[in-house]
């Protein structure tokens, strides 16, 4: 049996005459302990995937199975890093995390709670910040917050929505090894959605790229066969990288090119000249 | 000791004291000095022009209105009539000195007097409650009540009656303001049916709402002794104060950041931890706002209400020297005005000091 498994899947948005179609016909499985990359452009539905799985949206047609049960909203088993960090800008960093460990180990006393904080946090390597809020902090550490938070819960399965998107690219280099990290310390399952190629490689077992939306339906999976630990010097020396990398982006210029032949459209232009020109 | 008051310098945004005193300490540049030059000269010298022009103004309605009353006199009892009234203004005779615009040194007259005023009335009350002391006791002992004093409440005395009624009126409009702000926010059921009520009574004028609660209140403290206008004037001003925070209330909870939502959601958060740890706390800025408002409006609405209603404060002050007529009345309605204005921007840092506190944006007061 799947772990997660998304079975012919439509999304719409809209009703009536404005009815657009985000997601059709999607299927996709993933096993145990497995790292999934969806790849795709931007505007292409991949957060409407991401929150189909983790419960904030229904699908409108198809079913999202999780360990064989239909998922109805969101669940702590399942935890969610989204783009935009979404951290409450009124607590301080330890209160975001603490918030989130409260409700996700009910039973544990408060220094239990606060240890388990204390251990995330210092996972990122936050301590230092613990007490500060959001609004004090650089874009690359908020989304650090985010993955503490998510990761503090303990869920058995991390989802993650362009995490590292809007950061630059030294501090994405970093994460990417944290994450990495913390999968592989104890083999959660992972699903990662980002619209760069080569984190996708870099980090998963697995690619399948997105097909752009309306109507966005997944393309053909790329199995990544790097061994693990990764090194991303190497990784560029490696021929499998190149190899897996130029079939992604060569796909994923088809797609692009198909997308944008379906626009292409002749606009006949009206034949005009100016009655009178005066300067 | 210096960081403290630098923050409160910088929370009641007074930092040309900081200003002055990095010039007295002699670290003076030329931002600090320029800064200094806008923030101390420029307000300053607009305080001395704003005085000397009023000053003007107050003579020249002086003079118009003296000329008319020797007009008068010369056309209704001829020459020497005349004559006399000229003598009699010139003198400085109170019995016919033009009733006009006092000037900037009359109204400080004027202060001065009330402020004497008050010390003489507050004596007076000491001496009488260590007069009555005795027999009070007396009277207590036997089940009686007590004598009280009930002479003329000092100008000062005023103020604070004032600033009493409109904490009372201030609590009473986030009492039921808030409470309801959420609600509509929350329910968009609940909302449709009290929005008709909110676009109804928001525009309705003060007057009206102390009319109608001088009804009510009328027939509910029929028997009590107690004092109704108090009650009067707090609870118009409550209901009169209360829309601005009743809809930035219900504005700011409806408008919660859906990633924030999002987040609650996740997280799995119940119904009360979502409504307390995620969507109060991202619509208290603006509810601090509303309050704010809300706090300058019933300021403002009280002294019309007090001036109304005959019920105690600075606007029945205000009427009772605007009635009285006597010669420095109009200077006293000046220093009242100025008193108004000036605990008005009082309580208005107050709410702005708090909001900055509270607030996690840390925005820039207007």
């Amino acid at each position: 049996m799947a772990y997660l498994e998304l079975k012919n899947i439509y999304k719409t948005y809209g009703q009536g005459d404005n009815v657009t179609e985000v997601l059709s016909n999607i299927n996709l499985t993933i096993e145990e302990g497995e790292f999934v990359a969806i790849v795709g452009f931007t505007g292409s539905g991949k957060t409407t995937l991401v929150n189909l799985i983790n419960g904030l949206l229904e699908p409108t047609r198809g079913e999202v199975l999780f360990k064989g049960e239909p998922v109805v909203g969101t669940s702590h088993e399942r935890g969610v890093i989204f783009q935009n960090y979404s951290l409450l800008p009124w607590l301080t960093v330890g209160q975001n995390v603490f918030m989130a460990v409260k409700v996700a180990f009910p039973k544990k006393s408060k220094s239990e709670l606060n240890a388990i904080v204390a251990e995330y946090v210092a996972m990122v390597n936050l301590s230092h910040a613990i007490n500060k809020r959001p609004k004090e902090l650089s874009g690359g550490m908020r989304q650090r917050v985010a993955v503490a938070r998510a990761l503090a819960m303990k869920p058995e399965m991390i989802i993650m929505d362009e995490p590292l998107g809007a950061l630059d690219a030294l501090t994405r280099g970093n994460l990417q090894d944290e994450i990495l990290n913390i999968w592989g310390k104890d083999k959660r399952t992972a699903l990662l959605i980002t619209n760069d190629v080569d984190e996708g490689i870099y980090m998963a077992d697995r690619i399948i790229p997105l097909r752009p939306g309306p109507n966005a339906t997944l393309g053909p999976e790329f199995k990544i066969d790097i061994e693990r630990p990764r090194d991303k010097t190497e990784l560029n020396d490696n021929p499998n990288f190149k190899k897996t990398r130029n079939a992604i982006i060569e796909y994923l210029m088809e797609i692009g090119n198909e997308r944008k032949s379906e626009v292409q459209k002749e606009y006949a232009l009206p034949d005009l000249t100016p009655k009178s020109f005066v300067w | 000791m210096s960081i403290a008051l630098n923050k409160v310098t910088k929370l009641i945004e007074l930092d040309f004291i900081k200003k002055a005193k990095s010039i007295l300490t002699g670290k003076i540049e030329k931002e600090d000095l320029k800064n200094f030059f806008r923030k101390v000269i420029v307000p300053l010298a607009s305080v001395v022009i704003f005085i000397g022009l009023w000053h003007l103004g107050a003579k020249a309605l002086y003079n118009i209105e003296a000329d008319y009353k020797i007009e008068k006199a010369l056309s209704e009892q001829g020459q020497v009539a005349a004559n006399e009234m000229k003598a009699c203004i010139a003198s400085g005779d109170i019995k016919c000195q033009p009733n006009t615009l006092p000037s900037p040194a009359q109204v400080l007259q004027a202060f001065k007097t009330l402020v004497n005023d008050h010390y003489i009335i507050k004596a007076d009350k000491k001496a009488f409650i260590e007069k009555t002391a005795s027999l009070n006791a007396k009277r207590l002992a036997q089940g009686e009540t007590a004598i009280v004093y009930t002479g003329r409440p000092s100008f000062v005395d005023q103020i604070f009656t004032s600033i009493r009624n409109v904490f009372a009126g201030f609590l009473l409009a986030l009492v039921i303001a808030i409470p309801i702000g959420i609600l509509i926010g929350l329910s968009k059921t609940f909302r449709s049916s009290v929005n008709w009520l909110i676009q109804i009574f928001k525009p309705v004028s003060p007057v009206v709402w102390l009319l109608l609660v001088f009804m009510i209140v009328k027939t509910l403290f029929k028997d009590s002794n107690s004092d109704s206008s108090f009650y009067i004037s707090f609870i118009s001003v409550g209901l009169c104060g209360m829309w601005a925070t009743l809809v930035n209330t219900a504005v700011g909870v409806s408008s919660v950041d859906k990633d924030y939502l999002n987040v609650a959601k996740v997280l799995k958060l119940g119904p009360f931890q979502k409504i307390f740890k995620v969507i109060l706390p991202s619509a208290l800025p603006l509810i601090f706002t509303g309050l704010r408002i809300t706090l300058s409006v019933s300021w403002m609405v009280l002294i019309a209400i007090e001036l109304l209603a005959q019920s105690p404060g600075l606007g029945s002050f205000v009427w009772e020297e605007f009635q009285s007529g006597s010669i420095d009345s109009n200077s006293k309605i000046i220093v009242a005005m100025f008193v108004i204005g000036g605990i008005g921007f009082l309580l208005d840092r107050i709410m702005l000091t708090i909001q900055n506190m509270i607030s996690f944006n840390k925005n820039e007061g207007i």
